[in-house]
């Protein structure tokens, strides 16, 4: 469990993160949301140790993050931003290798070799072993990066905006790999995602962020109703029931004035079965 | 692969016995062995050129490629950063303190300049962060160019023009046993970054990557400006400043072969080697009896090849990168 207690964080004079606590539990995959600017990438670097907090401290399996040393700690916890020098000509293989570099300092043991072709199994890149990441697509990159991950085989995983510039059917792939990673092996998954739909669909919790203060962190069902999300957002939104699934509709604004105004939370939910087929 | 490694050492060593028999006094094995005068120039000019050579094309080359991961962008290196301008404008200081500078003393004060200098540098180009990987090294040129303005500026107000003017352009004319050596600690540098050398493609893979795995991203940063810097700082001490070698066959390397230092490493070192040895034999010949210098040589054939990469990059659409 990572514990996040009394998180404070500035960039000059404006506050990103202000007394932030709460819990991200085991085990689950579960979505950052909020508008731009609300604090979820910058909770997500503390939490990582990429950046420091003014104040306040991340517990990760009841030890603070700052006592880990940062190679045991680079065996617990792994993230995955969106900065990385695509330009770089190593090959996928290499790129999986490196993955193991926290295990085997380079020098790649038999264990590490077998994991890293799990890795590039799991993630389905076997014919992709050879080329250069910067010859791939970007969802291929983005699947590479995974796996590379896959490989560091953390408990915890990070991911800030894993679907940027993916299109609709790398955004599932990558999704169901994660939801996968979950499930079959147990991870920990973190993700800071945008489209809440995504979200709805595929994570376990969901925790909102606005004005750098946490504003829920529950289920699902919890989170995307039409009163959280307008609260979050500040737009309108209503909310569909499709196949179990909870899909946000937002694209035109002032759609839903009768749902909101007489409703509080969970009550606002419009249940409306998907058409059926014939 | 084994295999193409044994045709650049073939190659390298053909070039090498080119180097050690052309010259002005004619030399063959035989005089080598029969006359003492004529072995005392081979091992006490001959020799000591073909040793700086290359330990200097390899010692720039692999500055070229520490400097590129470092700053995660292909067309950085010592002459395209400032590292070798301000390695300069050391040198300059170290003679307007103490005319009678010791080679340590103008070594020390080139190295911490040139180490100030790419930190600079880097700090320039984190602040911009241009979009066109293209524009960091013309930022660097123009940076270079800046800072030999200041230099030519105070060596013409103290009249150490002509002083200053033997570390302007690289030569390897002027080496022969007793000013050379000190090259040789680029030798201990090579094999450090050899040994160290998956920190240097990590960091290459940018800042998040490198402290996901554990490392800590701001050390190997700042040791791989060490290196890079003392190194650079050796060679324009003993033979001056040598233009792209280090940015060109890192390059090239990379097309072919991948930027796995681990595996490029020995490659990029015989091939920068190899090209300024190329480089030093036509300088030689071209106009015999006498000899254009080193850094005219590679700095006609490195901008042509430089300027073909630019463009070469600039026609690769940009939407893999973000």
């Amino acid at each position: 469990m990572i514990e996040i207690q009394n998180i404070s964080k500035s960039y000059d004079q404006n506050k990103v993160l202000d007394h932030v606590s709460t819990e991200i539990p085991k085990g689950c995959i579960t979505a950052f949301i909020g508008p731009n600017g609300a604090g979820k990438s910058t909770l997500l670097s503390i939490i990582t140790r990429m950046n420091k907090a003014d104040s306040g401290q991340v517990l990760v399996d009841g030890i603070e993050v700052g006592k880990y040393d940062t190679n045991e700690l680079a065996q617990k916890i792994s993230v995955l931003r969106q900065n990385n020098n695509l330009q770089l000509r190593i090959t996928v293989k290499e790129l999986v290798s490196f993955g193991r570099y926290p295990y085997s300092k380079g020098r790649l043991q038999e264990e590490d070799k077998r994991v890293v072709q799990d890795s590039i199994h799991y993630m389905g890149l076997e014919s992709l072993n050879d080329r250069y990441i910067d010859e791939l697509s970007g969802g291929e990159q983005q699947r590479a990066f995974i796996a590379m991950v896959v490989a560091q085989d953390t408990d915890y995983i990070f991911l800030d905006e894993p679907l940027n510039n993916l299109d609709m059917k790398h955004s599932v792939e990558i999704m169901s790999m994660l939801r996968r990673l979950c499930k079959e092996r147990g991870k920990t998954v973190v993700i800071v995602i945008h489209d809440i739909n995504f979200a709805s669909c595929y994570s376990d919790r969901i925790l909102a962020i606005r004005d750098g203060k946490i504003f829920i962190n529950d289920t699902v069902d919890a989170v995307i109703t039409p009163a959280v999300l307008k609260d979050v957002y500040n737009m309108d939104f209503q909310v569909y029931d499709i196949d179990g699934d909870r899909i946000s509709v937002y694209y035109k604004s002032g759609h839903s004035h009768h749902h909101h105004h007489h409703h509080k939370h969970n009550s606002a939910v419009v249940y409306r079965s998907k058409p059926e087929h014939k | 692969m084994r295999r193409k490694k044994l045709y650049i050492i073939v190659l390298l060593a053909g070039l090498a016995l080119v180097s050690l028999f052309i010259g002005v006094s004619d030399i063959s094995v035989h005089d080598i062995i029969s006359n003492a005068d004529d072995r005392s120039l081979f091992f006490s000019s001959r020799w000591p050129r073909l040793v700086s050579v290359l330990v200097v094309g390899a010692g720039m080359s692999i500055s070229g490629v520490v400097m590129q991961q470092i700053s995660a962008n292909r067309f950085v290196s010592p002459s395209t950063a400032g590292t070798l301008a301000f390695a300069k404008l050391g040198i300059l200081v170290a003679i307007m303190l103490t005319p009678s500078a010791s080679i340590t003393v103008k070594l020390l004060l080139a190295f911490a300049f040139a180490l100030g200098g790419s930190w600079i540098f880097l700090f320039i180009i984190n602040r911009i962060r241009m979009k066109d990987s293209a524009f960091i090294p013309i930022i660097g040129i123009m940076f270079s160019g800046i800072i030999s303005s200041v230099t030519t500026f105070f060596a013409y107000q103290f009249d150490l023009i002509q002083n200053i003017d033997s570390w302007l352009e690289g030569r390897f004319a002027l080496i022969i046993t007793g000013r050379y050596e000190l090259l040789l600690i680029c030798l201990p540098i090579l094999l450090l970054i050899y040994l160290y050398a998956d920190l240097f493609t990590i960091a290459g893979m940018g800042e998040s990557v490198s402290r996901s795995l554990g490392l800590n991203y701001k050390l190997v940063v700042n040791l791989g400006l060490i290196l890079s810097s003392l190194m650079s700082a050796a060679v324009v001490v003993t033979v001056g400043t040598i233009p792209f070698v280090g940015v060109i066959v890192p390059n090239i390397i990379s097309l072919y072969m991948g930027d796995n230092i681990r595996k490029t490493l020995p490659y990029t070192a015989l091939c920068g080697s190899a090209f300024l040895l190329v480089c030093d034999i036509l300088g030689r010949v071209i106009i015999y009896p006498y000899e254009i210098s080193v850094s005219v040589t590679t700095g006609t054939i490195g901008s042509a090849v430089f300027l073909y990469l630019i463009l070469r990059r600039r026609k690769v659409p940009h939407g893999a990168a973000n």
